[in-house]
């Protein structure tokens, strides 16, 4: 091998090590950053087909519908806590801070936190999209056929 | 009527676009010159036609004419004229006829000002626009046609314009946004001309140079823009989200400052052409990634328009023939260009190379970041988000090689550098960045090792490195007076890395010092946050032309002596019943002073967060600078060169440029 060719070999094969490293590193971050979204009833049950349930402590986001007479205040502070649904089980929320401008009972939020209990979360942000109809995707997904769609189209679904 | 003839004029822009994409190509294939000089008339005509366009769809809102569907649904009487004027390009159909209007413009301007190009060129690049263009125009007329009417049952009044976009960063935003994005459409095409042409020398480099220049300068604005906005409308004093949509417009930033770079080299040096061809492909082509990510509604965005799956299927589809034509095209043709130019490994070029690299591992973090939780839902492992520390982390280690690779980069010479003559001026540079560094971070705490002091090394060594580069000069081209005998582009390199320190500082000083804190008050409370006291003297109900809501009003006390008044609101729009923070802000260049008022509690009593946050101005100071520096670039007289045109000179290693890019 000439001299000018072993030189490119080196430097050839020294990006793609640096490369590789580079990609793995980003991918070990990638995964120790990643939050995954529960519904309640997801959170309850178990998410997927191995109903993996989140365990106290993990970091995590929650979709749901907030439910209506469960807005709880601190008279002295701004904490506060809400109850979360989206087809059946109820978990619960508290917040140290300030709701976005479009917190409401009977809307669809989506907060990120921390489990504390089975079915408490302490979240850390509370957001909540600037459009007055706004479900987040999932919860939508969740609660599809069981309340927006009328019975006729759920039965004729079911009917092969 | 008025609406019909803008409809009218984009079917007739479509068509204009579609012999703009076959004759000058045909042309320039068979050397024939009759369809190539159609080109430049009709580039011009097609920007014509879409103004008549989108004045049009303008006189429509500025009439509050409902029965055109896109007003009824973004506008309302009541909106403030200059409102009215913004909510043209406020939803997805309006944004896109923007979009057009851009494009055909800057399709417009390389046919106005490429008199100096031969004539084979210039078909070949206003074809590939022309190629572009009819992408964009089908897509508007096929997919969103922003003229369809609600008749025959028309709604009285308009939903109104969605309050978010009810501010002046939004009057500016979105044009300077997609001036950038669309300005990546020229790169694009001049890479692709020369590609279909096989000849890449420092002519084509220094012609494409000043339109990669003018594309980036407006997206650095339009992000920037962009920042602002959400800091002061979004209520959270926040200054960068990574939010998808963000992301989107990152990515291309990121790449295109790696091609005005890797250009530099193409052009000085005559190397580094394949690389730089594939930037100018790769800028566009996320350029066009950002267009399918927010228009699609695959991701969940504050930014998301209205979802329509047929919409991003045009766009995905559109993607892959530019990508995948434009990657084969690069494939069949790129194996035959050489560089002749040799480097040693201690040179100008290895330095930019690694600038490249940099930048190009941090497009790739922003991509995969951005594109992961898509990926993971759609393989039906559920759906995640992507935590904010993931991209601040990997950006803070990405910074430092970067940021001393580039107070490094202006002391190297092209070609080869020895390290002895650099060795005493650059530990004097360096001593001098750690002592401002440290005595700046002494102002504020005992120093010690944390993000504020790496940023301030950092930035210190960018900035004094740079200053010292151009005393240096001076005292080359003996004196202060030698230094007009500089380059316009050697000033804009000086100007876009000070904004870069300034950003790097910026950053690291608002991330470190920032203090925030969420307070519950009645009238007369007051809380205090380093150093400063926040008395709520007065919360009043607002009555503003198309809202209500309330303001409150507080003084500031620093020391004991008032030092301003702020008045924060929170804003009802009844008509899309939506509510709006419009957060009161202090700003001086050493720190902000913020505060948003929250919910009215019981007592009555309200809730208000309260933030100081110093050098946070720096960050937009910085990228303004740079966009700056970027302006004072296209002033280099080179680019305005008229003889290029005659010769054409087939290799570029010999153009023996002075030393400075």
């Amino acid at each position: 091998m000439n001299p000018r060719r072993k030189q490119r070999l080196i430097a050839v094969s020294s990006i793609l090590v640096l490369l590789s490293g580079g990609v793995g590193a980003m991918l070990y971050a990638l995964n120790e950053n990643v939050d995954l979204f529960y519904t309640p009833s997801q959170l309850v049950d178990g998410l997927g087909e191995d109903k993996n349930k989140p365990v106290v402590g993990q970091r995590l986001r929650i979709g749901g519908m907030v439910v209506k007479g469960s807005v709880r205040r601190d008279e002295h502070s701004l904490k506060v806590s809400f109850d979360l649904v989206d087809t059946g089980p109820i978990v619960t929320v508290h917040y140290d801070g300030i709701l976005p401008d479009l917190f409401r009972e009977g809307q669809g939020i989506v907060a990120q936190g921390t489990l504390l209990n089975a079915t408490t979360i302490e979240a850390t942000e509370v957001l909540a999209k600037h459009d007055e109809n706004y479900m987040p995707p999932e919860v939508a997904e969740a609660m599809k056929g069981i309340k927006h769609v009328p019975p006729k189209q759920t039965y004729s679904a079911e009917t092969p | 009527m008025i609406a019909e003839l803008g409809h009218l004029a984009l079917c007739f822009a479509l068509a204009i676009s579609l012999v703009l994409a076959i004759f000058p190509l045909y042309g320039s294939y068979k050397g024939a010159a009759g369809p190539v000089l159609l080109a430049r008339p009709l580039a011009i005509l097609l920007f014509l036609l879409t103004s008549v366009a989108f004045g049009a769809l303008c006189y429509s809102f500025w009439s509050n004419d409902f029965t055109v569907l896109n007003v009824a649904s973004n506008s309302n009487s009541m909106l403030p004229w200059y409102y009215r004027m913004t909510a043209v390009w406020g939803s997805h159909e309006g944004s896109m006829l923007l979009w057009v209007l851009m494009l055909s413009g800057w399709t417009a301007a390389v046919a106005l000002l490429s008199n100096s190009l031969p004539l084979i060129l210039q078909g070949r690049i206003l074809g590939v626009l022309g190629i572009i263009n009819v992408g964009f125009y089908g897509f508007v007329l096929f997919m969103s046609n922003p003229f369809e009417r609600t008749l025959p049952f028309f709604p009285v009044d308009g939903r109104d314009l969605n309050p978010l976009l009810q501010d002046f960063g939004m009057i500016i935003h979105p044009p300077l946004l997609y001036m950038g994005y669309v300005g990546f459409a020229v790169s694009f095409a001049f890479a692709i001309a020369a590609l279909l042409g096989g000849r890449f020398d420092s002519n084509w480099a220094r012609w494409a140079r000043p339109w990669t220049l003018a594309a980036w300068l407006f997206l650095t604005l339009g992000i920037m823009l962009g920042s602002w906005w959400a800091y002061l409308e979004l209520g959270w004093g926040g200054w960068w989200f990574w939010d998808p949509v963000e992301n989107a417009s990152l990515m291309p930033w990121l790449v295109g400052t790696a091609l005005i770079h890797s250009l530099a080299v193409t052009e000085k040096r005559g190397t580094f052409k394949s690389w730089t061809v594939l930037l100018a492909i790769a800028a566009f082509s996320l350029s066009l990634l950002g267009a399918f990510l927010v228009r699609s509604g695959v991701l969940v965005s504050v930014h998301a328009f209205a979802t329509d799956p047929s919409r991003g299927l045009f766009l995905l589809f559109f993607l892959l023939v530019v990508v995948g034509g434009s990657l084969l095209l690069y494939g069949v043709r790129m194996h035959a260009v050489r560089s002749q130019a040799r480097y040693q490994l201690f040179s100008r070029e290895v330095l930019l190379w690694g600038n490249n690299i940099f930048l190009l591992t941090a497009t790739l973090v922003v991509f995969l970041g951005t594109l992961y939780p898509l990926f993971h839902k759609e393989l039906g492992l559920g759906s995640i988000s992507i935590g904010e520390p993931f991209f601040n982390s990997i950006f803070q280690y990405l910074a430092i090689p970067f940021a001393l690779l580039l107070g490094l980069g202006p002391w190297v010479r092209w070609k080869q550098q020895q390290w002895q003559p650099l060795l005493k001026p650059l530990s004097m540079v360096l001593v001098a960045a750690l002592v401002l560094a440290v005595g700046v971070l002494s102002l504020y705490q005992t120093p010690s090792a944390n993000l504020a002091l790496l940023g301030l090394i950092l930035g210190a060594w960018v900035a004094v490195s740079t200053v010292g580069e151009i005393q240096q000069k001076a005292v080359q081209l003996g004196g202060v007076p030698g230094l007009f005998k500089l380059q316009a582009s050697h000033w804009g390199m000086v100007l876009g890395h000070l904004g870069f320190a300034m950003l790097v500082v910026g950053i690291a000083m608002t991330k470190t010092f920032s203090v925030e804190k969420d307070v519950r008050m009645k009238i007369g409370d007051s809380v205090e946050l380093n150093g400063y006291t926040f008395l709520l003297s007065d919360v009043y109900a607002l009555n503003g032309p198309n809202y209500g809501g309330q303001a409150a009003e507080l003084e500031v006390f620093a020391h004991g002596e008032k030092l301003t008044h702020l008045h924060a609101e929170k804003r009802f729009y009844p008509v899309t019943r939506s509510v709006m923070t419009e957060a009161a802000v202090d700003a001086r260049l050493s720190r902000d002073l913020y505060v948003a008022l929250g919910e009215e509690l019981s007592g009555p009593s309200w809730a208000l967060r309260v933030y100081v946050k110093p050098y946070v101005r720096w960050i937009w100071l910085g990228a303004i600078l740079m966009a700056l520096g970027g302006l004072v670039s296209l002033g280099d007289k080179r680019y305005r060169r008229k003889t290029a045109a005659v010769t054409s000179p087939q290799s570029s290693a010999a153009t023996g440029a002075p030393a400075d890019a």
